[in-house]
């Protein structure tokens, strides 16, 4: 048995449904649709609500879970390239999807993707789908909303990753949202219980000082966003087993929609900090804004990024795309030098699982002493200057 | 020009490192640290008084919490806010954010017409970002997360987003819903004023039964996530502390870096 059903809340009694029944089975109360008897469940009305107040229920109130199978991984591309995060999603995603004894899959939004979706051939994964529009091209939280939606209604995966980037954390509530599903933000550990094919996602809370493990065990998909940097990529060279299947998004354009007008880069910073093998971040002990120009030289002359901790963001010493921590960036370079940085539990969320971590700081209590692989327990305004001076000439040499 | 605001009372930043884990219950014993706006719904705040001071209308502070969050709602009113609404009951407890973007988005239209939505980013302490987007989705508006420059004109808001590596300029009909970054402005501080008018005012408190609410949307029975575990962190490994004169130890660093950079 199947019933119409009007999500009251929504329904704003705009009778923009009326006329879309065949049955004249649609009458507004108190501004309020209701649905008469002589209804044959036809769901033309359902298209018609602007406001999605109209849904279609099975009898069966429970999402039949075991319907749901396979782990899809968002594709996240930028002006038509690929964010690093996906290869990251792509490694994770292919042990949860073999623990899960399901396929791994990627879908890529967007136009003229046919090449980029031809480059995930390489990896190792079971299906790409291709969801091309014109409308695509540029990211838009309703149309991709829309077409993500529409797309997991029709395969229904159980699992779906994207990167926490600022796009993946716009889009990603919206879309469990429409869905009516769980989500959990800025994942850095996933794993799937196999009895009950739970995703066991592990992700830091209270600015890191806590861990909390979360699952959705009565809703699928089961959609987490995962921090980038955090997990490792996976290598293409695989046997090309994977199959490209593309799917139509149908779009009723909306001009009420958000337009992008102009897209600003400040062109000062040359090292993406995300990207950079060496980084050298500052704090508090730096004393005064205008002492970052060490930190500067220093990252110049290792040809590295600059960070910073929260405080000195906070403090308004350095523009907050340098921050490193839980509300900041994570980054995970060969080498992280930490100068008068103590290393709050938010800021080591951000860094510690670079490959070296170098501390400075005159506190030997500083909690960065802790993850540091060397300390150095020194005033940085005694010893920067003699590191720099010493890597100036080896440099002149 | 008419503003919601919602913000969340979260334990003070300063004071998190005395957040500690009941190993009974694995519940937060917050006991003892004090509570705050979260710092980014401040800003949300500043911005709603500033476009009421350039557009007129008035701005309404909205807040789901247990009922300490009223002197979050105080605070609001003392920087100016017109009014408060908090929304207080057991049947909340335990809302992951679909349930909590859900209660909001029912309480939103009890308050009535608006143009603008603004909350902060994200809350310091769940650091999640998923309740702007998911009332947005509630309330059928349109959506712009990450502002860090609001302008308003006419029936359309013009706004720059902070990403990554970049700014966006975005524009949106009204009403729209906004999440704002630190960048955005500086809060103002209560007057003297502001600060006793607060003390003064009622602030009305909605209970689930206040609401045309769907009782299987909201409190634990609403949310499809549920927390398993909390845990602290293991510490990690201490390294090596170099030490000695600073030029030997200028000397060794240099080395270790040579080691590791890639040419």
């Amino acid at each position: 048995m199947r019933k119409i059903k009007i999500i009251i809340e929504k329904c704003t009694g705009c009778e923009k449904c009326l006329p879309s029944c065949p049955f004249s089975a649609i009458r507004i109360e108190n501004k309020k649709v209701r649905i008469l008897d002589n209804c044959n469940l036809c769901g033309a009305c359902i298209d018609a609500c602007p406001f999605r107040a109209i849904v279609l229920e099975k009898e069966k109130i429970r999402v039949d879970l075991s319907s749901y199978r396979g782990v899809w991984i968002f594709a996240e591309q930028r002006k038509g390239e690929i964010m690093p995060v996906t290869y990251e999603l792509l490694g994770v995603g292919r042990t949860l999807a073999n623990d899960l004894g399901a396929e791994l899959s990627v879908f890529l939004l967007g136009s003229h993707m046919k090449g980029k979706a031809e480059e995930f051939l390489n990896y190792d994964l079971e299906k790409i789908y291709l969801i091309e529009d014109p409308l695509l091209n540029s990211y838009r939280t309703d149309l991709y909303t829309q077409a993500i939606v529409d797309s997991v209604n029709l395969k229904r995966p159980e699992v779906i990753l994207m990167g926490a980037t600022s796009l993946g954390r716009d889009l990603a509530p919206r879309v469990a949202t429409r869905l009516q599903t769980g989500l959990t933000a800025d994942c850095t550990g996933l794993e799937i219980d196999k009895k009950e094919r739970n995703l066991i996602q592990t992700r830091p809370a209270l600015g890191g000082n806590i861990m909390a493990r979360i699952i959705s065990p009565r809703h699928r998909p089961q959609i987490a966003t995962v921090r980038p940097k955090v997990m490792r990529r996976a290598r293409p060279g695989h046997s090309k087993k994977g199959e490209i299947i593309e799917i139509n998004p149908t779009f009723s354009q909306n001009n009420e929609a958000v337009k992008i007008i102009t897209l600003i880069r400040e062109e000062k910073e040359t090292v993406d900090l995300q990207e950079a093998e060496i980084i050298v971040s500052g704090g508090r002990g730096l004393g005064k804004p205008e002492n970052f120009s060490l930190i500067r030289k220093l990252a110049d002359l290792l040809g590295g990024a600059v960070g910073a901790s929260r405080a000195v963001v906070d403090a308004g010493w350095i523009q907050p795309y340098h921050q490193v921590g839980q509300t900041g960036k994570t980054v995970q370079p060969k080498l992280y030098i930490a100068c008068g940085i103590s290393g709050a539990i938010q800021h080591q969320v951000g860094m510690r699982t670079s490959e070296v971590i170098v501390a400075i700081n005159k506190d030997p209590e500083a909690p960065i002493f802790n993850i540091a692989t060397y300390g150095i327990v020194e005033d940085l305004h005694k010893f920067l200057p003699i590191l720099i001076e010493k890597l100036e000439k080896k440099g002149k040499s | 020009m008419n503003t919601i605001v919602c913000i969340k009372q979260v334990p003070d930043t300063e004071e998190l490192q005395k957040v500690k884990i009941d190993p009974q219950t694995n519940t937060l014993i917050r006991e003892g640290v004090p509570g705050i706006i979260n710092p980014f719904d401040e800003n949300a705040i500043e911005e709603a008084l500033r476009l009421k001071e350039k557009k007129g209308g008035n701005v309404t502070v909205l807040s789901m919490g247990p009922s300490q969050a009223e002197e979050s709602l105080r605070k609001a009113l003392a920087m100016g806010v017109d009014g408060a609404v908090l929304l207080s009951d057991r049947l909340f407890a335990g809302s992951d954010t679909l349930a909590t973007s859900y209660t909001l988005a029912m309480a939103i239209k009890r308050i009535g017409p608006f143009d603008l939505i603004l909350l902060g980013k994200q809350a310091i302490d769940g650091d999640t970002a998923q309740v702007g987007p998911g009332l947005a989705e509630w309330l059928n508006l349109p959506q712009v997360t990450y502002a860090r420059k609001i302008e308003v004109n006419e029936n359309k808001i013009r706004v720059e987003r902070v990403l990554e590596d970049a700014f966006e300029v975005v524009e949106s009909p009204l009403p729209a819903l906004v999440t704002v970054t630190k960048d955005i402005n500086e809060p103002r501080y209560p007057s003297l004023r502001g600060l006793l008018r607060a003390k003064a005012e009622k602030i009305p408190i909605w209970a689930a039964e206040d609401l045309p609410l769907d009782k299987r949307k909201i409190g634990l029975e609403g949310s499809p996530t549920q927390v398993v575990k909390i845990f602290i962190p293991k510490p990690p490994k201490r390294g090596e502390i170099l030490s000695g004169e600073i030029s030997q130890v200028v000397d060794k660093l240099i080395l270790e870096i040579e080691k590791r950079r890639t040419i």
